[in-house]
């Protein structure tokens, strides 16, 4: 049985250019998936395909057991979107936006207010609910976007770059409002260009590049394909480097290598923190003096290297190009 | 967090017609409200009406000459109708540029993926916008009086006349929604939504008496939508001038008629290509 939201084949194009070119998703009921790429990936008409926004040039789509090609309408009263752009209505207040997008849900008009007074407590909107949401800071409208969202608590919700332009106390915010959601068991799809958002929210990350998925996997798996973990060692006298380098010979599975300058040792293990453990008291014990000793594992940011062979930073020309399809 | 727990209940498509109604409704209030806290827009929209009102009356006011009648009074009676019309369909900029703003802004994604009626959120702004014209119509008749303007005719009749512009103002509109869904930014709405129309309100019955246009010209002024709807209001106002000869092209002989054909041709046409377009909008 395919998951709350499940994709086969999407392709998607806007001229010359192949947006989506055959992407597949399957996301387990009550799970997160992170939707990773840079800019222009393909990730945010990834979501408006699923959100009945925009129409596939072919493959099929089911979000809430529910096809989303055939029956639009239905699909919409399962699921709650947040864009990337704080969608609510500057000129009306908090409770305002709330309340219209309730009744537009098909509430009735006594229960959209009290939704919206429920959910303004929830998001610490409260203060400011019968404010115009234009005097709002932007931690503020994103919270507010994101309770929009929420009106009708939604099986499955779609949140298109949510932390994109919020500094990181606001960020941290959000996360924690997300995290609280997920555990309730929403489904929630998620893009996002930040790794290590991905790697704190989502079970399941699919790497994204010029519209297709690359790699998925949990971020651990990711992370195993990139090269698996390193022990590194910084020995507090340059004289040590040799006597800790043939100490590191004996547990690595590669070659050690040395950065004199830095007094830096870095090599290849398996084993896991049970073997740091093993290799610090065998370097205590030669009387070895450690700066820093450490498991280093890969960051997502190695995975998308390794995968794309590029940054994920650097794709500003993708970007370009990528928004320019869309319009 | 409760939010997540606790389900509110959606209630099943009930009748399309009612939802539909409904949204609509639930949209124009949306508007109106943003109208109320952004009153400079109401007022701006104002203004050149008013400016049209004083410096036709005053400056050109003697110097026209309509029907048989060169007095400022005839033409100030008959100016009026047209100055309504040219007014009515500048809810057009307003529309193109509302619905622009709210594509730019994200709000018709928002819009477009809740279980709402499809032509809800255009039908709700053209809605606000008829309020929004009935609201200009208002002070600028007061304004219009001020400065001398009387009708001739019964209650009734003057009604019937400012029924006719309000449904001008809302077929343009939706000529407006349509725009404001095909360009990138407000202000080419804006622009877009505006410069059609100064060719098409001054070719036209609106200001001048069309009979003493070049013969090209007169067609195209008599057969103009716009003006079925300015003869049919002289018409029902009393304020055909003296003198004044009645085209014989059918719209200027049957103007309320025309009026009404235009009007709901119109509305038919747009709100079919509006809602169409909406429908696969992507910002």
């Amino acid at each position: 049985m395919p998951g709350a939201i499940y994709a086969e084949g999407l392709v998607k194009t806007f001229g010359d250019v192949r947006a989506l070119d055959g992407v597949d998703l399957d996301v387990p009921e009550g799970t997160v998936l992170g939707l990773l790429g840079p800019n222009g990936a393909g990730k945010t008409t990834a979501v408006r395909c699923l959100t009945t926004l925009l129409r596939p040039d072919s493959g099929k789509a089911v979000v809430a057991g529910v096809d989303v090609l055939r029956h639009p309408d239905a699909v919409r009263r399962s699921i709650g979107l947040s864009g990337q752009f704080a969608a609510v209505d500057e000129y009306l207040t908090g409770r305002e936006n709330l309340q219209m997008v309730g009744q537009l849900y098909q509430m009735r008009a006594k229960a959209a207010k009290a939704r919206a007074t429920e959910l303004l407590e929830q998001f610490h909107l409260a203060d400011a609910a019968d404010r115009p949401a234009k005097t709002y800071s932007g931690g503020m409208r994103r919270r507010l976007d994101l309770a929009a969202a929420l009106v009708v608590s939604p099986p499955v919700m779609f949140m298109d770059e949510p932390t994109t332009g919020l500094d990181p106390r606001n960020r941290q915010q959000l996360w924690e409002v997300i995290k609280r959601l997920v555990s309730g068991g929403t489904t929630l799809l998620l893009t996002t260009q930040y790794l290590e958002e991905a790697d704190h929210l989502a079970h399941d990350i699919a790497v994204v590049d010029h519209g297709r998925v690359i790699a998925q996997g949990t971020s651990d798996q990711l992370k195993a394909r990139t090269g698996g973990e390193r022990v590194e060692v910084v020995v507090h006298e340059r004289e040590e480097i040799a006597a800790a380098a043939e100490v590191l010979r004996g547990f690595g599975k590669g070659e050690t290598t040395v950065e004199e300058h830095t007094r830096k040792l870095t090599v290849p293990v398996t084993g896991g923190a049970k073997l740091l453990a093993e290799v610090i008291r065998e370097l205590d014990s030669r009387g070895i003096e450690m700066d820093d000793v450490g498991l280093r594992r890969p960051t997502l940011d190695d995975v998308f290297l390794s995968l794309t062979g590029h940054a994920a930073e650097s794709a500003e020309q993708g970007e370009r190009t990528g928004k320019e399809a869309v319009k | 967090m409760s939010a997540v727990t606790d389900t509110a209940p959606v209630a099943a498509p009930g009748n399309p017609v009612v939802r539909s109604v409904r949204d609509s409704l639930v949209v124009a209030r949306r508007n109106l409200i943003r109208m109320g806290r952004i009153p400079e827009m109401l007022i701006f929209g104002l203004i050149q009406p008013i400016m049209f009102v004083v410096l036709f009356t005053y400056v050109f006011g003697g110097s026209i000459q309509v029907g048989s009648s060169n007095s400022t009074q005839a033409y100030r009676e008959f100016l009026m109708a047209g100055i309504f019309a040219q007014t009515v369909t500048f809810a057009t900029a307003g529309a193109g540029a509302g619905i622009a703003d709210d594509m730019h802004k994200g709000l018709i994604d928002r819009f477009r993926s809740l279980p709402m009626a499809r032509g809800a959120v255009l039908t709700g702004r053209t809605l606000a916008d008829l309020v929004q014209t009935a609201l200009t119509l208002l002070v600028l008749a007061v304004v219009a009086v001020l400065v001398g303007w009387r009708t001739h005719e019964n209650f009734g009749k003057v009604l019937a006349g400012f029924a006719l512009f309000l449904l001008l103002g809302y077929a343009f509109s939706w000529i407006g929604a349509l725009i404001g869904l095909s360009v990138r930014t407000p202000e080419a709405a804006t622009s877009g939504g505006l410069i059609w129309l100064f060719p098409l309100t001054f070719i036209s019955n609106a200001f001048v008496d069309a009979n003493q246009m070049p013969a090209f010209l007169r067609h195209i002024a008599e057969w103009n939508p716009f003006s079925a709807t300015v003869q049919a209001c002289r018409e029902l106002f009393g304020n055909l001038p003296p003198g004044f000869r009645t085209p014989d092209a059918w719209p200027m002989q049957h103007p309320v008629l025309a009026s009404l054909i235009w009007s709901v041709v119109i509305i038919l046409v747009f709100r079919t290509l509006a809602v169409r377009k909406y429908r696969s909008a992507t910002a």
